[in-house]
């Protein structure tokens, strides 16, 4: 039963990558810029759902962690000159590293101290790159995964190209991370969740749990950092400010932060507000200070909205609904309680 | 020697202002039991208000009163239209611990979008009071300025007044047993969300100076993306999280040690630390005293 | 007829906690409530004082409807309310934690005037005016929370489950205080206690709540005496 349920979540997944391919053939390059960068955002949200969603760990620095996992793979690419793939793997692996360390120094905080924390590594993290001249400071260093291959054909562009390697990336880690959180490990962060005392005496090793989280998330992230500045083409600290962050989290809210199932939501939501904001500002015929700070609006409006009325996401949140009915239901049916003895 | 004395004195001050802002956001959070994430930003908007005055009134003391005014006002504002929705929605679930920061967050990102819409990205001034030339001692030039020595000062005056307003009056009295148990406090008469509000806008009116006083003791000018303003939250947080989040005195211990360590790190160290420095001091802190310096409880959860 | 609570239903959720009580009270008359855990004592105490809300039903004292304040309101109107587990806030002073009962008193001197009386009905609290309120002993914490509840000069007062986790010498002496107080002050009292037989045999009347709902009322002294009452909750 166990085997049979993976495969058929992979085989949603082969068709869902045949057609997306299939769709990429026919639009145009904007688009399929845009839906590299739909799938950037979804691995980096899905690397939030784990960590905020599973494992209720918050975090204001997965920007940090992007990072960290770009510069890695740029460094590597440049110095080294390692094919594509390699770099992106050293990618999740330092990213992994740095959530390793951040995880077993956040492990003992939780709420406002770790978002706090993980805030000011955000901040903080970005700058540390003018520092060393191998990161190339303020200008960054450049990031080219190179041309498709010839056998691609002439028509293939290499915007097509980005899509279809973030595509591709973003296809098997969400893959892998369904699986993942179907399994023990996501349990475990789940009931680490709700309720840390009871997880214990259950047996779980809450604390080895949060650090595997950190650790997971953060290789999630850094492959999607690594994958954005394919789409940039170079890295360099101005990617990766505090607001990229941010934005994740309301993107991975709106999503629906417990599951992943909306996670497209969210990818969608993040890449499409800009465009709206664009459309929006220009019927207004707004001044220039506005329409620059629209799609900022927007997005953090929608995080308030969001939180405020749709808190678990909007899947969530209609099986909640359906769980309340039914537990209302069968209270309803329960016999009235009867008065013991004659007092 | 000079350097020393210079270095010293620059953390002081710029450990003065942290301490406002890790006041404001005690104050915030001993009423609400929220880590109001948006505190900063409030400030920048109150710094427009000082602005605005400012420029109509050329005068700095007017602009800090409107400030502060102005600060106090809209944070009464938003704990009646946002925090009182909010807390009343999020009560339970595992998104409840969650929900404020999340909300706090994005009220930080609509703040910020405003502001920029109507004000613009520019770096607008704020002139100061009195020079920002520093004192002369001999041949030698400390940093320690007559705009320096006033900022302590005020910020002095300030923590005294608040102090006395907590400890000798019946309005503190309430302000202190509706953070402690607003249950008791509400069966003793008191107006608790009234209470609340009240905190809140006392801490939007020291946010204010927080921020009236960071332009000014800095750059002179600022912007929506203020480096100074960036930095204020965290280090207000991180002084707050050092004196325990649950005293005044706390915040301000809290406020001159992360002023001093960082000042003294930035000159003997290296400059470029400026930006991960405050993230090792708080890691540090929550490692080896995670109570804080004056707090008394065990474990930090929130 | 001053207390006049009538077909009072309360809600948790889809639980129904107190389910159609009806009761009046004259002035000066302690009633003590007692029934098993989870009757819906506590819940009634607080939808009279404010803190829950009534699903249905009507409450006032002295014509003044309960039902609809909030708390910070009835006290003003004379209604106390000393809820369970020692309701005194740690972090504050005895002094401060008695000021707060009569913090919303305009009249200064008229605020120390009391303070001096309710000291002199608990003198170990003048004792520690200036000491937190955590360094108190359990029966001291309790003195202060009746203290603080009295600061306001109520006319009603309700008291949640007083003798909780006290030793047997101090419930006699706290019970012996409420006695002294309703009759000397005039109170009127409702007293929700687990230590039935205690509370029955200082009050003037008894209600009996057994899931929410009232099961027998009446004379206290009859009550003390009705063979089912003293098998389900006095032990004998």
């Amino acid at each position: 039963m166990h085997k049979l349920k993976s495969v058929h979540h992979l085989g949603f997944f082969i068709v869902f990558g045949f057609i997306l391919f299939l769709a990429s053939n026919r639009v145009d390059e904007l688009r399929v810029y845009q839906g590299a960068s739909v799938a950037v955002f979804v691995i980096a949200i899905a690397s939030l759902i784990l960590l905020t969603g599973y494992s209720g760990q918050v975090s204001v620095g997965q920007g940090a962690l992007m990072a960290i996992g770009a510069y890695g793979a740029a460094v590597v690419r440049n110095e080294l000159h390692v094919p594509i793939l390699l770099s992106f793997f050293v990618a999740v692996l330092v990213a992994a590293a740095g959530g390793a360390l951040l995880g077993a120094a956040a492990a003992r905080l939780s709420g406002p101290y770790l978002a706090g924390t993980t805030l000011a590594l955000a901040i903080g993290i970005p700058p540390l790159a003018n520092q060393f001249s191998i990161l190339g400071g303020e200008q960054g260093l450049a990031f080219d995964v190179g041309n498709p291959p010839a056998s691609l054909g002439e028509d293939f562009t290499k915007y097509k190209w980005f899509f279809w390697i973030a595509a591709l990336a973003a296809l098997i880690s969400m893959w892998l991370l369904s699986n993942i959180l179907r399994s023990r490990y996501g349990r475990n962060w789940r009931a680490g969740r709700s309720n840390e005392v009871a997880a214990q005496l259950s047996g779980i090793n809450t604390v080895r749990s949060k650090i595997l989280a950190f650790t997971l998330s953060a290789g999630i992230a850094g492959l999607a950092g690594a994958l954005l500045s394919m789409t940039i083409g170079t890295v360099s600290p101005s990617a990766f400010t505090y607001y990229l962050s941010l934005i994740l989290l309301a993107g991975a809210f709106v999503s629906g932060i417990s599951t992943l199932s909306g996670v497209m939501i969210g990818a969608v939501v993040l890449v499409g507000i800009p465009e709206i904001a664009d459309v929006v500002a220009n019927r207004m015929g707004s001044s220039e200070n506005i329409s620059t700070n629209l799609p900022g609006f927007l997005n953090y409006a929608l995080l308030i909205v969001t939180v405020l009325f749709v808190p678990n996401g909007p899947v969530e949140q209609h099986h909640a609904r359906q769980a309340r009915k039914a537990a209302k239901k069968k209270i309803k049916s329960l016999p009235k309680p009867s008065m013991e003895g004659n007092t | 020697m000079i350097q020393f004395i210079n270095t010293t004195l620059i953390g002081i001050t710029a450990g003065s202002i942290y301490a406002l802002m890790a006041i404001s956001l005690v104050l915030v959070w001993r009423s609400t039991r929220v880590i109001n994430f948006a505190q900063a930003r409030m400030a920048l908007l109150s710094t427009y208000f000082g602005y605005e005055a400012m420029v109509r009134t050329n005068s700095f003391w007017i602009a800090l009163l409107v400030a502060m005014l102005g600060g106090g006002l809209f944070a009464a504002l938003i704990e009646l239209v946002f925090m009182r929705f909010l807390l009343k929605r999020s009560n339970s679930g595992p998104i409840a611990s969650v929900a404020p920061i999340i909300a706090t967050l994005g009220l930080y990102g609509v703040i910020r979008a405003v502001t920029a819409s109507i004000w613009g990205g520019q770096e607008l001034q704020i002139v100061a009071p009195v020079s920002n030339v520093g004192y002369s001692i001999g041949t030698e030039t400390l940093v320690f300025s007559p705009l320096k020595l006033l900022i302590l000062i005020s910020v002095g005056v300030l923590v005294l007044l608040l102090s006395l307003l907590f400890q000798k009056t019946n309005i503190g009295l309430a302000l202190r047993a509706s953070a402690f148990s607003p249950e008791i406090a509400s069966l003793s008469g008191i107006k608790v969300d009234l209470v609340r509000t009240l905190g809140w806008s006392l801490s939007g009116a020291v946010g204010a100076m927080a921020g009236m006083f960071q332009t000014v003791d800095g750059a002179g000018t600022f912007s929506p993306d203020s480096i100074g303003f960036t930095l204020l939250f965290v280090s207000g947080f991180i002084a707050a999280v050092i004196g325990g989040l649950e005293s005044l005195v706390g915040a301000v211990i809290g406020g001159l040690l992360l002023g001093l360590v960082i000042s003294f790190v930035l000159m003997y160290i290296s400059s470029s630390l400026f930006f991960i420095a405050p993230f090792v001091v708080l890691l540090l802190v929550l490692f080896i005293r995670p109570q804080g310096i004056i707090g008394v409880k065990a474990a930090r959860r929130a | 007829m001053s207390l006049v609570v009538s077909h009072v239903t309360v809600h948790h959720g889809a639980i129904c906690a107190v389910n159609d009580v009806s009761f009046t009270l004259t002035q000066g008359e302690l009633t003590a409530v007692i029934g098993a855990n989870g009757a819906g004592k506590t819940t009634l105490l607080r939808t009279l004082s404010g803190l829950n809300k009534a699903t249905q039903g009507s409450a006032t004292w002295k014509d003044q409807d309960l039902l609809h304040s909030k708390p910070e309101h009835l006290v003003r109107s004379g209604i106390s309310h000393v809820s369970e587990g020692k309701a005194v806030i740690p972090e504050l002073t005895v002094a401060e934690n008695l000021d707060l009962g009569a913090i919303w008193r305009r009249n200064k001197k008229e605020r120390i005037v009391t303070r001096d009386e309710v000291t002199s009905i608990f003198p170990r609290l003048g004792e520690r005016l200036a000491q937190r309120a955590d360094t108190l002993s359990g029966g001291e914490r309790q003195m202060l929370a009746i203290g603080r509840a009295l600061m306001s000069k109520p006319q009603l007062l309700l008291l949640d489950e007083p003798s909780l986790g006290l030793a047997p010498l101090i419930i006699e002496q706290i019970f012996q205080t409420i006695r002294e107080l309703t009759t000397s002050m005039g109170l009127t009292v409702v007293l929700v206690e687990q230590n039935a037989m205690g509370a029955l045999k200082i009050a003037d009347t008894g209600i009996v709540l057994n899931l929410g709902s009232v099961a027998i009322a009446g004379n206290a002294a009859s009550l003390i005496a009705d063979p089912q009452v003293r098998a389900a909750y006095l032990g004998y």
